[in-house]
C-alpha cells in the first residue's frame, strides 16, 4: 500500500525539515555573521530606477548601487552626494553644481559631467521613458562647465528641485551601461551588483573603490519572499536577517516577545487611501463622497486591517511633516449624518458598487471592512480581487472602476491630485492653482502654507477616503545595526548596515 | 441480512453532519456570519463564541456552518453538471460507436489531460473570481469521468440478454440506454458521484484559498484557511476549525462511497460476500 509509505515519508521529510531548521537556529547565533540578508516582499520588475515606477526597484538600488546629484537621508533631509556642493542663484533659476572627485562607475569608467548631463537629458528628452517625468519639467537647459561642473538652468523657481534631484528616478547613470541597467545595474554607489536570480534573491557586494565612506558589510542579499507566513518562518528559521518592511503585522508582537529579533515601528510616506473614481457616477456628486468619509471608522480599519500599526490621517499628506494639518476630524464618523447626505444626494436607499483590491493584506482586510462600514448606510459594495497586474491595468491605467483600496508610498505625492488624466478623475482648478503656486515656490513658509491650502481643499472636496499612513514595521535580527527606522523614500541606503557579533 | 461496516456508519455520520449544518445555516447560525466586531476580534473558543472569533471579529462556528453550505452548494451543481452532461455523452458514445464514440471520447481525453485544478484556475481567471464560476469550472472537469465511466459501463451492458432482447422487440438504441442502460449503472453513478463530490469540495477550498472562488464577505473553508495561515501561531483555531470542516466532510464523503460501493456494486458483492441484498 502506497498510503502507509507516503504518510511516512513525509513524517521523515517533516522532521528532517524542523532538525535543519534548528540546527540552522542554532548555527545563526554561534556563527559571527559579515554578510546581510535581508528579506523583501515584492520582487523588483527591473533594476532602473529611471525608468520603472515600483517601490521594490528603489528598495534595492537606491542608495547602494545608484547615487543622485543629492541624497535623501533617514531623516527625509537633503544631503549633498554625486554633487558635493552647489551654488543657486538669487533668482532660484540657475544651478551650478560641484562634483565629486574621483567617482568611478562599477564598471570602471570615470564619472564626470557628461555623465549629468547624459542622465537628466535622457529624463527630459521626448519619449523619456522615466515614470517621475514631472520632476524634470523644469530643467530649461543643462550645460558643461568643466569636467566637474554642471550648470542647470530651470523655466521657474522650483523650491523642491534639490529634493527631487535625490529621488531614484533621479539617479546618474553612465552612457555605456545605462541601457543594460535594467537587469545589470551599474551605478556609483558603496554595493556593486553581483547577480539576479530571478523569483529568488538578488546579490550585492561591497565596492572596495567607493568614493565616500565604505560600506561596513562585505554583502547584501535581497532574498524575495512574497508569501507573509513564508516570511514568518524564513524570519525564525534565520534564513533572513530582517525585513525593512515586514509584511504582517499580525506576527509583530510574536517578534516583540521573541528575545533574539528587534522590531522597529517607523513612519513610511505611505498614505493607504480608499480611492474614489470621482469621475464616474454616482461618485462625482460631492455629497455622496462627504457621505462615504463620514460612514468611514478609521480606527476599526488600523485595528481590524494592520492590528493596531497606523496613523490615521485626514488627508494625503504624511503626519511626520512639518506642514501637516490634522485634518482627521474634518469629516467625523457619523452614520445619521452619512445617510442624510446621501439622501440629500439622491440616494435615500443607497446603491450598489464595486470594490477592487490588489493582493496586499491591508488592502483585502480593509476592503471587507469597509464594505461592512458602508453597507451601514446602504451602499452596497461588491468585492473583486485581484493581482497587482490586473489592478494596474484595470484601475490605475484604464479607470475602470468605482473604488478601490491602495497606499501610495511615494514621498510629498499631493500633487498627483492635480495630474489631468490620474485614476482618480478629480478635476479642480483651485487645488492645480495651489500646486502650480507650490512649484514655483521657494519660500520654506510659503510652501509649508501652500501645503496646507492643498490638503485642505482635496479634503473638502473629499477626493478619496482616506485612511491611516502605513507604518514602517521593521523587524530584523537584534545584532544587526544601523537599519532606517522611517521611510522617507522608497529606498533605504545600507551603506550604514552591519553586524555586531 | 446487511453486514455495514462501521467506517460506512462514520461515513453516513459525517455527511450528514455536514448537510445538516449547512441546512441549518440557511436558516440560522449563531451569530451573523458577514457582520464585524473589530473589537471582539481574535477572541478564543468559549462558551459564547464555540469556534472563537477571526482577525475581523466574525464568529467562526457560524462561518464555518455558513462555509459548508457553500462548499455544498458548489459541489452539488459542479457534480450534478458533471453527471447531467456526462452521462448522456458516455450512453451515447456507448450506444452509437463508432466516429460518434472516437469524437466525444478524445474530446473527453483532451479535457481530461489538463490538470483538474489547473484548468479551474484557468476558467476562473479568464471569467473572473466568484462561486458561479467555480461551479462552471469543477461541472468542466466533472464531465469526462462520469462520460468515461457511464460509457465503460454502458458497454459492458450492451450485450447482455436483456439488452439483446429489447433490441430484438424493436426498441431503439436510445430507448435502451434510457430504459435498460442507465438502471443498470445507477449504482456505479452514485458511488462515483459521492467521491466527485469529495473531489469538488476540495476543489472549491483550494480555489478559494487562492481567491477564486466565492468572494468576501461570503464565508468559505478555502478563504478562511487563506486569511488563517498568518495567525496560526497566535490564534490557532482560525485555521484548526476550517481545516477540520474540510477534512471531516470529505473524509465522510469518501467512506461513505466506499460503504455504497459495499452496497451497490455487484463485483465487489460477489467478491468479497459481505453483503446481501
Amino acid at each position: 500500500m502506497p498510503a502507509p509509505f507516503l504518510v511516512a515519508t513525509l513524517m521523515i521529510k517533516t522532521a528532517a525539515l524542523i532538525l535543519s531548521a534548528l540546527m540552522l537556529v542554532a548555527c545563526g547565533q554561534s556563527v559571527p555573521k559579515t554578510g546581510i540578508v535581508l528579506g523583501m516582499q515584492l520582487e523588483p520588475p527591473g533594476l532602473d530606477p529611471t525608468i520603472g515606477a515600483a517601490a521594490a526597484i528603489d528598495g534595492v538600488v537606491y542608495g547602494n548601487i545608484f547615487e543622485g546629484l543629492t541624497r535623501i537621508i533617514d531623516d527625509g533631509s537633503v544631503q549633498p552626494a554625486l554633487a558635493a556642493s552647489w551654488t543657486i542663484s538669487p533668482d532660484g533659476l540657475v544651478y551650478v553644481f560641484t562634483l565629486q572627485e574621483g567617482v568611478r562607475f562599477h564598471d570602471g569608467s570615470r564619472f564626470d559631467a557628461d555623465d549629468v548631463i547624459f542622465s537628466l537629458t535622457r529624463a527630459t528628452q521626448p519619449g523619456s521613458a522615466n515614470a517621475q517625468k514631472a520632476l524634470f519639467a523644469p530643467i530649461k537647459a543643462v550645460e558643461v562647465l568643466d569636467p566637474l561642473h554642471v550648470k542647470v538652468t530651470l523655466h521657474h523657481p522650483a523650491g523642491d528641485f534639490l529634493y527631487n534631484m535625490g529621488l531614484g528616478d533621479a539617479v546618474i547613470v553612465d552612457p555605456q551601461s545605462a541601457a543594460n541597467n535594467i537587469v545589470h545595474p551599474i551605478g556609483t554607489g558603496p554595493f556593486t551588483f553581483v547577480e539576479w536570480r530571478k523569483g529568488y534573491a538578488i546579490d550585492l557586494v561591497r565596492n572596495d573603490d567607493y568614493w565616500g565612506n565604505p560600506a561596513k558589510s562585505p554583502s547584501i542579499r535581497f532574498m524575495f519572499i512574497a508569501d507573509p507566513a513564508a516570511a514568518y518562518a524564513a524570519l525564525l528559521a534565520g534564513d533572513v536577517d530582517g525585513f525593512a518592511n515586514y509584511p504582517a503585522p499580525e506576527n509583530l508582537p510574536a517578534f516583540e516577545n521573541d528575545p533574539r529579533f528587534d522590531v522597529v515601528i517607523g513612519s513610511t510616506e505611505g498614505e493607504t487611501i480608499l480611492a474614489i473614481n470621482n469621475a464616474k457616477a454616482p461618485f462625482d456628486n460631492l455629497l455622496v463622497r462627504r457621505a462615504i468619509a463620514h460612514a468611514i471608522n478609521r480606527q476599526d480599519i488600523i485595528d481590524g486591517a494592520m492590528f493596531g500599526r497606523g496613523i490615521p490621517i485626514g488627508s494625503h499628506f504624511s503626519p511626520g511633516h512639518s506642514a501637516y494639518e490634522d485634518l482627521t476630524q474634518f469629516y467625523p464618523f457619523d452614520l445619521d449624518l452619512a445617510r442624510a447626505l446621501l439622501t440629500e444626494a439622491g440616494y435615500p436607499e443607497g446603491f450598489s458598487a464595486s470594490l477592487k483590491l490588489p493582493p496586499p493584506s491591508y488592502a483585502r482586510r480593509g476592503g471587507e471592512i469597509i464594505a461592512a462600514q458602508l453597507a451601514k448606510i446602504g451602499i452596497r459594495l461588491t468585492i473583486e480581487n485581484m493581482e497587482w497586474a490586473q489592478w494596474l491595468d484595470q484601475v490605475f491605467t484604464n479607470k475602470d472602476y468605482d473604488l478601490s483600496i491602495v497606499s501610495h508610498s511615494e514621498p510629498m505625492d499631493i500633487g498627483i491630485y492635480a495630474r489631468p488624466d490620474y485614476y482618480f478623475g478629480y478635476q479642480s482648478a483651485t487645488f492645480n492653482a495651489i500646486i502650480d503656486a507650490l512649484t514655483v515656490s521657494n519660500d520654506p513658509a510659503t510652501r509649508d502654507a501652500l501645503l496646507r491650502d492643498a490638503q485642505r481643499q482635496i479634503t473638502t472636496d473629499s477626493v478619496n477616503g482616506f485612511l491611516f499612513q502605513f507604518a514602517k514595521m521593521g523587524v530584523w535580527d537584534k545584532r544587526l545595526k544601523g537599519m532606517w527606522r522611517n521611510a522617507p523614500i522608497q529606498g533605504e541606503n545600507l551603506s550604514g548596515v552591519y553586524f555586531e557579533n | 441480512m446487511k453486514r455495514i461496516s462501521s467506517s460506512f456508519i462514520i461515513g453516513i455520520f459525517l455527511t450528514a453532519l455536514t448537510f445538516l449544518a449547512a441546512l441549518i445555516s440557511v436558516m440560522w447560525t449563531p451569530f451573523d456570519p458577514t457582520v464585524l466586531d473589530i473589537a471582539g476580534r481574535l477572541q478564543a473558543p468559549s462558551s459564547t463564541h464555540w469556534f472563537g472569533t477571526d482577525h475581523l471579529g466574525r464568529d467562526v462556528l457560524s462561518m464555518v456552518m455558513a462555509g459548508a453550505q457553500n462548499s455544498l452548494a458548489v459541489a452539488v451543481i459542479a457534480v450534478g453538471i458533471g453527471m447531467g452532461v456526462g452521462v448522456p455523452l458516455g450512453l451515447v458514445a456507448a450506444a452509437r460507436r463508432g466516429l460518434i464514440d472516437e469524437m466525444l471520447m478524445r474530446m473527453n481525453d483532451l479535457v481530461f489531460a489538463f490538470p483538474a485544478l489547473i484548468l479551474a484556475i484557468l476558467i476562473t481567471a479568464v471569467f473572473g473570481p466568484g462561486a458561479i464560476n467555480a461551479i462552471i469550472a469543477i461541472g468542466i472537469f466533472n464531465i469526462p469521468v462520469f462520460a468515461r465511466l457511464s460509457r465503460g459501463a454502458a458497454l459492458s451492458l450492451w450485450p447482455r440478454e436483456y439488452v439483446m432482447a429489447a433490441r430484438l422487440a424493436g426498441k431503439g438504441v436510445f430507448r435502451i440506454s434510457v430504459e435498460h442502460i442507465l438502471p443498470g449503472i445507477t449504482g456505479l453513478l452514485i458511488i462515483q458521484g459521492t467521491i466527485q463530490f469529495s473531489l469538488a469540495i476540495i476543489a472549491e477550498a483550494g480555489l478559494s484559498y487562492v481567491g477564486l472562488g466565492a468572494q468576501p464577505p461570503d464565508p468559505s473553508w478555502g478563504r478562511m484557511l487563506f486569511d488563517a495561515q498568518t495567525m496560526t501561531s497566535f490564534a490557532p483555531w482560525l485555521a484548526l476549525f476550517p481545516g477540520l470542516a474540510i477534512a471531516f466532510s470529505v473524509l465522510g464523503l469518501n467512506l461513505l462511497g466506499d460503504g455504497l460501493r459495499d452496497v451497490l456494486d455487484p463485483r465487489s458483492r460477489t467478491r468479497t460476500g459481505q453483503v446481501q441484498i
